[in-house]
């Protein structure tokens, strides 16, 4: 018998434990997650209430909610929501990354742990926070009477035409400290010498931008949009805490429909397929983000 | 490297203006919720004086010291419950070859991007079949399942960072893989464990969609999140300081766990971010 280096213990103990080391974990995993995904899309398939016995219906549920305007509408509040919630952050986070590629700061980890606050916050206590920041009578509507512009005062998350950017700004809050922190922790691993180079090679700040930081923050900003776009698109929490989709529909987005059909009026079956929907969105999104910024040079 | 002093002093001013602009609205309320009563806020002034009779109210009314132990409970459980399955696993898969588990590495990670919205309606009609709903179980048992992706992906990283001639030496001795495991492995990574430890306590703590559906009706078993949604809620015609006081109570102890815990915390979300 031809013995291989690491064959030994294959011989003394066995190649069983393995799987035994996974098999807890993975019951677990099929229980919560896998079962109860595979019986989404069962349920998306039929036409129930909960209660009573359910009917299939095929793929009507899909069609009914992909010609329903308000899922439609939904869609284009989701697309509103990733641009505040990841690329203004993602935006702001490589400014200021750019900022940072040319100099050192003192303090930075109390700057780091201050900016941060918004991750660590629960997003209920995000969304009572800003209630009050866009209340009549809140800090927003002062600071507009205090420069004189009372005239532009109102309740924000009121307003039909105000109500998605007010939500959407909550978002680009939680998220445009974490792609800071995390650019600029990226940016301070690129080789000093790249950027004396550059310099030497007369390049400006904005030259100096796109060919050295831009490139070296790519897995940053692939980490960085896959977390705040998947955010994004979920964006149950926020939402629900602030303007529970009103006023009427303006800030409706798929997720509070899932809430509303499944738990509130109670017809499972379409709940289940704007579930669906919104899994492959998410999944087909993040796998486009992560193709386009993967690593060529590693492939 | 030489820069200007105008870059530099660039850098902090747009470092302070993030500070403030990060911690602004929690100063807010907590401005809000020391105000008295039929007093007119500004939202900018410094509180003279402390006034905390907002508090005893919301702490009262609210039923905030069930919402505040719930929420431990379960962040806690979903802690040690990841914690213990995820271990073995991840172990397992950092010195697994072949294509089989390769499989079920890449299936066990896809819930890393799998949202709530997925999985809540059958989530809901299992504990309801099981006489679960409105326990602290049905909150537990989906974390711990959502979590693993995220634990074992984050430990099998830490284990592959060992040293092979540690478990070498293991092996030689004659201990087991579970002894080696406990005995000389978990003690190596255990500064992983410990920041993998606090990133899920965080996410169990702030968790709301599931405490939403699984909990609604028993008000002992809500979680903090849960419950200031509720008094938020019923209270949107009511005094605004009594529900940012609220807020407060049930921000504060993740805000002070957060002031020792930082570190640890911060790196955990970009090593666990960069890592992928």
């Amino acid at each position: 018998m031809v013995r291989v280096p690491g064959d030994e213990d294959v011989v003394r103990r066995g190649r069983l434990w393995r799987p035994l080391f996974i098999v807890p974990a993975l019951a677990v995993y099929a229980l919560f997650v896998l079962w109860p995904l595979t019986q989404t899309v069962r349920y998306s398939l039929y036409d129930w209430d909960g209660i009573t016995v359910a009917t299939p219906v095929g793929a009507r549920n899909y069609v009914e909610a992909l010609s329903d305007p308000a899922i439609r509408d939904a869609l284009v509040h989701s697309l509103v929501f990733v641009v505040f919630y990841a690329m203004l952050p993602a935006a702001v986070g490589l400014v200021i990354a750019g900022v940072f590629a040319r100099i050192r700061v003192r303090g930075m980890t109390f700057f780091r742990a201050v900016l941060f606050v918004p991750q660590v916050l629960a997003t209920v206590v995000v969304a009572v926070s800003w209630r009050w920041i866009y209340a009549e009578d809140g800090p927003l509507n002062q600071v507009l009477g205090l420069v004189g512009l009372d005239r532009l005062a109102r309740a924000w998350l009121g307003g039909f035409t105000t109500a998605l950017p007010a939500v959407g700004l909550i978002g680009t809050w939680i998220m445009s400290g974490l792609c800071m922190v995390l650019f600029v922790a990226g940016v301070q691993k690129i080789p000093r010498e790249l950027f004396e180079s550059a310099r030497i090679d007369g390049a400006g700040p904005l030259r100096e931008f796109a060919t050295v930081t831009l490139p070296h923050l790519r897995g940053e900003l692939m980490v960085a949009l896959v977390f705040t776009t998947t955010f994004a698109l979920r964006n149950f929490d926020i939402v629900w805490n602030t303007t529970s989709g009103g006023p009427g529909d303006s800030t409706k987005v798929a997720s509070i429909f899932i809430y509303q059909d499944a738990f509130v009026s109670r017809s499972v079956g379409s709940a289940s397929a704007t579930g669906v929907l919104l899994t492959a969105v998410i999944l087909v999104v993040t796998g486009a983000i992560m193709l386009a910024f993967r690593d060529r040079s590693a492939a | 490297m030489r820069t200007s002093r105008t870059e530099r002093l660039l850098g902090y001013a747009i470092l302070v203006l993030g500070a403030v602009a990060a911690v602004y609205p929690f100063v807010s309320i907590l401005a809000l919720a020391t105000s008295r009563p039929g007093e007119r806020v500004s939202g900018f002034a410094v509180p003279t004086s402390l006034y905390l009779g907002n508090f005893t109210r919301a702490w009262t009314e609210g039923a905030f010291s069930w919402a505040l132990t719930s929420s431990l409970v379960v962040a806690v459980c979903v802690v040690v419950g990841t914690i213990v399955l995820a271990v073995p696993a991840a172990y397992a898969f950092a010195h697994a070859r072949g294509v089989a588990l390769a499989a079920v590495f890449t299936l066990m990670t896809v819930g890393l991007v799998m949202p709530y919205e997925a999985l809540i309606i059958p989530l809901y009609e299992m504990f309801r079949g099981w006489g679960l709903l409105n326990t602290w179980w049905a909150l537990i048992l989906p974390q711990i399942g959502l979590s693993l992706s995220f634990a074992i992906l984050w430990l099998r990283t830490a284990f592959r960072q060992v040293p092979p001639s540690l478990e070498e030496a293991a092996s030689i001795d004659g201990a087991s893989r579970l002894r080696t495991l406990v005995s000389v492995l978990v003690p190596v990574v255990r500064p992983a464990v410990l920041t993998l430890a606090t990133l899920l306590f965080l996410f169990a703590w702030n968790e709301f969609l599931l405490a939403l559906v699984l909990v609604p009706d028993e008000r002992h078993v809500q979680t903090a999140p849960l419950a200031l949604s509720f008094f938020a809620g019923n209270r949107r015609n009511n005094d605004p300081a009594v529900t940012a006081a609220a807020a407060v109570l049930v921000a504060l102890p993740v805000l002070i766990a957060y002031v020792f815990l930082q570190r640890r915390f911060i790196s955990g979300m970009l090593a666990g971010a960069v890592k992928e």
